[in-house]
This record gives C-alpha cells, sequence and structure tokens, in this order.
C-alpha cells in the first residue's frame, strides 16, 4: 500500500477543507476508502450475513435439512414451508439456510488450501530463483493449462466422491494461481530500497521474506483470496451438481440443483432458491473482492 | 523471429512434460488396483492379470510412464472401457460439436461484449455505464448450471419457445441445430461476455484518454468515426490478445453447458467417462483439454 500522498489520485488528495490532517495509510485509512465504495459495503454486509446464517442454522432453519417427510412432497410454497417442499418432502428454505455451511466451508477450505500450498512456494520461488523457480513455474504453467472445471473434476474422480475431497481437488486447483501471484509479488519487492537495506544490516534471508517482504505484498494476495472464494463456491456446486462433490442427504447448493432438473416441470421452485443463493453469495464476494481491490491499491480504478 | 520461435517452442516442452506426467498420474493415483476397477469386484483371476498384463501393470512406474507416452505420442491413447472403442477415435467425433458450441458462444459474447464495453466506457459515469457493468458483474457471478436451468424453464417448458435440449448437426437441419443451439450458447457465452466487456471497457477508458484521440478529436473528426476508427482499433488489441484463454475457459464451461443442454460433445464426455469410471477415456479427454489450452509465459 503506497504511503506517499503523490501516488494517490487527486481526488482522494484534494484539499481537505476545514478538516485536521487525515492520516493516508494505516487500517483506519483503507477502512475509510472501502466504505466510500456503497457497493462493497453492501457486498461485505451480504456476506456477514450469509456467514451468521450458516453459524446459527439451526435457528434460522423452521424444519429439519434432512428428515424425509412423506405427506408432504413436492409442495408449493405454503405459509409452513416458504420456499415450497423437494421430492422427499423437505423444507428447501431450511436446505437453502443449510446449504450456507457446504458453501461457506468450501470458500474458505479451499482457498485455504491453495493459500498454505501457493503462498510459501511462490515467496521462495521468487526469491531465490534459480533452477528450482524455473521448474516450479513450467510445472504451474502445465496445471494452468487444464481448463480450471475440467481438472477439478478429474482430480475429485480420482480423489472419490464426497465434500472433503472435493475440496481438496479444488484447492489443488487453485494452488498455481497463488504461487504465481506471491512470485510476481516478490519478484517486484526484491529489488527495493528497503531490502537492500535490511540485507546490509544483516537480516536473515527469512526473516526479510516474513517481516519485510510479505507484508508489502499481501494486498493482491487478499484480494485474488477473495475473489477465489467466489470461484470456490461455484466449483463445490459445480462439482456437486455433476454428482461428485457433496453426497446426499447433505443439503449442498449444488446437489439441490442436480435433483432440481428432474422435477423442473413439477417443482420449478426447487431449482429457483438453491441457484439464486449460489448467485447471491458469489455476487456479494466478488463486490467484496472488488472494493478491497479498490481500497487496497489506488492505482486501480 | 526463427530464433524467437525455436525458444517459444522449446518452452513449450517442460510444460507438456509435466501435462502428460499430471495425466498420467492422475490415474495411477487411484488408489486401489486400476485392473480390478475398471472390471469389477466379479472379475475373475485370469481376466485380471490379462488386463495388468496388456495395460503394462506389472513392471515399473516409470517403464509404464514411457511406454504409455510412446503410445500417445504415436497418436494410440488407448481403448474405451465402456465401448471398446479407441479414445482418440471418440475424441475426434465429439471435437467438431464442441467447437461450434465454442464458436457460436464466442460470437453470442463478442456480439453483447463489445458494443457494451465500448459504450460503456464512451459513456462513463452514466446511467449507461453503470447499468453495463453491473449486468457485466451479475454475469460474472451467476452460476451456469442455474441460469441453464432457469432459461430451460423460461423458454422451454413455460413459453415453449425453444426445445429444452438435444442437438443435432447443422447439414441434417439448419434450422432445428440453430434452435438447440441458442440456449447452450448463451449460456456459455454469458461469463465471457461479462469479462470480454469488462476488459474492452478498461481498455477503452485508458486509450480515450491518450493524446492521439484528443488530436483526433480536436481535428473535428465526428464522435462515432473516432470512436470505431481509432480508439477501437487499439482498446480491442487486449481483447484479441486473451483469446486463447477465451477458448480454454470455453472448454471448461463446455462440460457444464454440454451436461444440462446434453449436447454429445467433449464436455458431456468429460463428466459421462468420470462418472462411469472410463479411466482410459478420461485420460484422453483431460489431456486432449490440456494440450487445446497449452499456455507458456
Amino acid at each position: 500500500m503506497s504511503r506517499f500522498a503523490a501516488d494517490l489520485p487527486a481526488d482522494v488528495v484534494g484539499p481537505q477543507r476545514g478538516t485536521r490532517e487525515v492520516r493516508r495509510y494505516g487500517l483506519g485509512y483503507f477502512l475509510h476508502r472501502y466504505a466510500r465504495n456503497r457497493l462493497a459495503l453492501v457486498g461485505l454486509w451480504v456476506v456477514l450475513g450469509i456467514a451468521l446464517v450458516a453459524i446459527f442454522a439451526p435457528w434460522f432453519a423452521p424444519a429439519s435439512p434432512i428428515k424425509p417427510d412423506f405427506g408432504n412432497l413436492l409442495q408449493p410454497s405454503t405459509a409452513t414451508h416458504p420456499m415450497g417442499t423437494d421430492d422427499l418432502g423437505r423444507d428447501v428454505l431450511s436446505r437453502v439456510i443449510f446449504g450456507t455451511r457446504t458453501a461457506l466451508l468450501a470458500g474458505v477450505i479451499s482457498v485455504g488450501i491453495a493459500v498454505i500450498a501457493g503462498l510459501p512456494a511462490g515467496l521462495l520461488s521468487g526469491y531465490y530463483g534459480g533452477r528450482l523457480d524455473d521448474l516450479l513455474m513450467r510445472l504451474t504453467d502445465a496445471m494452468l493449462s487444464f481448463p480450471f472445471l475440467v481438472l477439478a473434476l478429474a482430480l475429485a474422480a480420482v480423489l472419490g466422491a464426497g465434500l472433503d475431497k472435493a475440496l481438496i481437488a479444488i484447492g489443488i486447483v487453485f494452488t498455481p494461481r497463488f504461487i504465481r501471484l506471491s512470485r510476481a509479488q516478490v519478484l517486484g519487492e526484491r529489488e527495493q530500497n528497503y531490502v537492500e537495506a535490511a540485507r546490509a544490516m544483516g537480516v536473515g534471508d527469512g526473516r526479510i521474506i516474513w517481516r519485510h517482504i510479505l507484508p508489502n505484498s499481501i494486498s493482491p494476495i487478499v484480494v485474488q483470496a477473495s475473489l477465489d472464494m467466489a470461484g470456490a463456491i461455484t466449483a463445490e456446486a459445480a462439482l456437486s451438481f455433476l454428482g461428485l462433490g457433496t453426497q446426499p442427504p447433505t443439503p449442498s447448493w449444488g446437489s439441490m440443483l442436480n435433483i432440481a432438473q428432474a422435477y423442473l416441470s413439477t417443482a420449478p421452485w426447487m431449482a429457483v432458491w438453491p441457484g439464486l443463493a449460489i448467485f447471491i453469495t458469489v455476487l456479494a464476494l466478488n463486490l467484496l473482492g472488488d472494493g478491497l481491490r479498490e481500497a487496497l491499491d489506488p492505482r486501480l480504478r | 523471429m526463427s530464433w524467437y520461435l525455436v525458444r517459444r517452442l522449446l518452452l513449450t516442452l517442460p510444460v507438456l512434460f509435466f501435462v502428460s506426467v499430471i495425466v498420467f498420474s492422475l490415474i495411477n493415483l487411484i488408489p486401489g488396483d486400476p485392473a480390478r476397477i475398471m472390471l469389477g469386484e466379479e472379475a475373475s483371476r485370469e481376466a485380471l492379470s490379462a488386463l495388468r498384463k496388456e495395460m503394462g501393470l506389472d513392471r515399473p512406474r516409470y517403464v509404464q510412464y514411457l511406454l504409455w507416452l510412446n503410445h500417445v505420442a504415436r497418436g494410440d491413447f488407448g481403448r474405451s472401457v465402456r465401448d471398446g472403442r479407441p479414445v482418440l477415435d471418440t475424441l475426434l467425433l465429439k471435437l467438431p460439436v464442441t467447437i461450434e458450441l465454442a464458436v457460436t458462444s464466442l460470437v453470442v459474447a463478442w456480439v453483447i461484449a463489445i458494443p457494451a464495453g465500448v459504450v460503456a466506457a464512451w459513456k462513463q459515469r452514466t446511467a449507461l455505464d453503470y447499468a453495463a457493468t453491473t449486468v457485466a458483474l451479475a454475469g460474472i457471478s451467476v452460476p451456469n448450471f442455474w441460469l441453464g436451468i432457469m432459461m430451460i424453464y423460461l423458454f422451454a417448458v413455460n413459453l415453449r419457445l425453444l426445445p429444452p435440449s438435444g442437438y443435432i448437426e447443422p447439414w441434417i437441419d439448419l434450422a432445428r441445430s440453430l434452435k438447440l443451439m441458442v440456449m447452450p450458447s448463451i449460456v456459455l457465452g454469458a461469463a465471457l461476455a461479462a469479462l470480454v466487456m469488462r476488459l474492452l471497457r478498461s481498455s477503452m477508458l485508458e486509450v480515450l484518454g491518450t493524446d492521439y484521440i484528443r488530436t483526433a478529436r480536436a481535428k473535428g473528426l465526428d464522435d462515432v468515426v473516432v470512436l470505431i476508427r481509432h480508439a477501437m482499433k487499439n482498446a480491442m488489441i487486449p481483447v484479441v490478445t486473451v483469446m486463447g484463454l477465451q477458448l480454454s475457459g470455453l472448454l471448461g464451461g463446455a462440460v457444464i453447458t454440454e451436461t444440462i443442454f446434453a449436447v454429445p460433445g467433449l464436455g458431456r464426455l468429460t463428466v459421462d467417462s468420470i462418472l462411469t469410471r472410463d479411466y482410459p477415456m478420461v485420460q484422453g479427454v483431460v489431456l486432449f483439454a490440456a494440450l487445446a489450452g497449452a499456455r507458456t509465459e
């Protein structure tokens, strides 16, 4: 993040009429910049709301998301079942509510795997360079050659069906992006004066990477992580939709859509709500990511 | 120039090597005996050992890899477990269908994205710009499988305007073929349209701020002429350079689109072969997809 007013666009730096000197760095300034973007704020609130629903799902859900009710098959919207019931008589609203857990888990775990695996690899590879760096770059090139969903599908098929395996597969597929991104960041920072200075003072490589380079290159990685959470949620839903991710009866928006296809003409509500839930969640995360990018990098507009 | 090309090709070799290792490992990472997985639990001992021998499973891993690579290099991708036909034949049979879908989707995407991107940049910070960027953000966020299902519900189930799914070759029945391709092309093209529109908008904004555009305007040229003859020519460069990436993305999206709309292309083949554990076919189709999208810096 830039600490120099000269690097900021004029409308940010512009005269602050009748106000005291505003600090142009640090968390407070970042929050100020973020809050100026109204859409980004909406995204943040929606994501927080979805997280609350996921945590307190048993309190929000009016019925069991799993127990079948054979007296109420494929019922349209009523007072007790606002989103109708599915092919096993289960309350669609309750399944959508519990589905938030699967979706957020998918976002956090698979991006977590990708960051934990990709960030150190990229930092070290960029800092030391050499043969290992070349090798790693060709490997990431190779992984990025596969269309992302095709590789995720193939990995999920090899690992076997199940949510945990799907998340590992998605995490592996996302890893090369974080390797490339953190490596590019290190390459930019490595030659900066402050790194040179630290090295001249006899600071060790590990400490330079961890304490000096990482904090200065983290913002694009945070942005990428938030955008990739949206991608991971879509990917989990896609795998479950194709029958490889979450297995029944666990509620997942993707597998709900898979079943809904068969009842499209008789019970369209089974398809409408889970899909809308994915759409809103992904849209909110994309707004959040775009907002973070604008707030963290003043040069990008 | 020729030296540059040679260098590029040499840089591709290690990437292709890793691609082949990944594809080979995919199948070999499966826990358990591939022969037993393919033949099922009830297979006889003789059949198992025959298949193992045929697949070279009794030899060391690196020998297996080299043998496999040797076959693949000569165009022998093995035989499908499901129908016994050579994998390559099936791939080549399905390829034109996916190419047809990819081309129509690319057309849909560009027809929507190019005017939208140009207008959004030209009328920056107006209602038109906000509308275009909001729709683009929605296009990036909407899951394509849901978009597909909702379109089938609206246009096929409710309005009965279009057939819900299926495929027919254009030279057999052109009208019906086009009708069948409308929804898949829109579903596959939607995300791409959103991406291209955002890309074009930002590159247009950059170009519109340059001196030569100001000069052209100062000469008294008509706005539309400046926009199309001068600005668009340069703003299109980034859009065209990422066409390879766009095609690779289309191939990934085709997996979902072809499954929903029952289009018998490579995407649908990928899903079918994975769900039926037809591993030689999985290997073939995944390798095929990677070679199509192989990238180097």
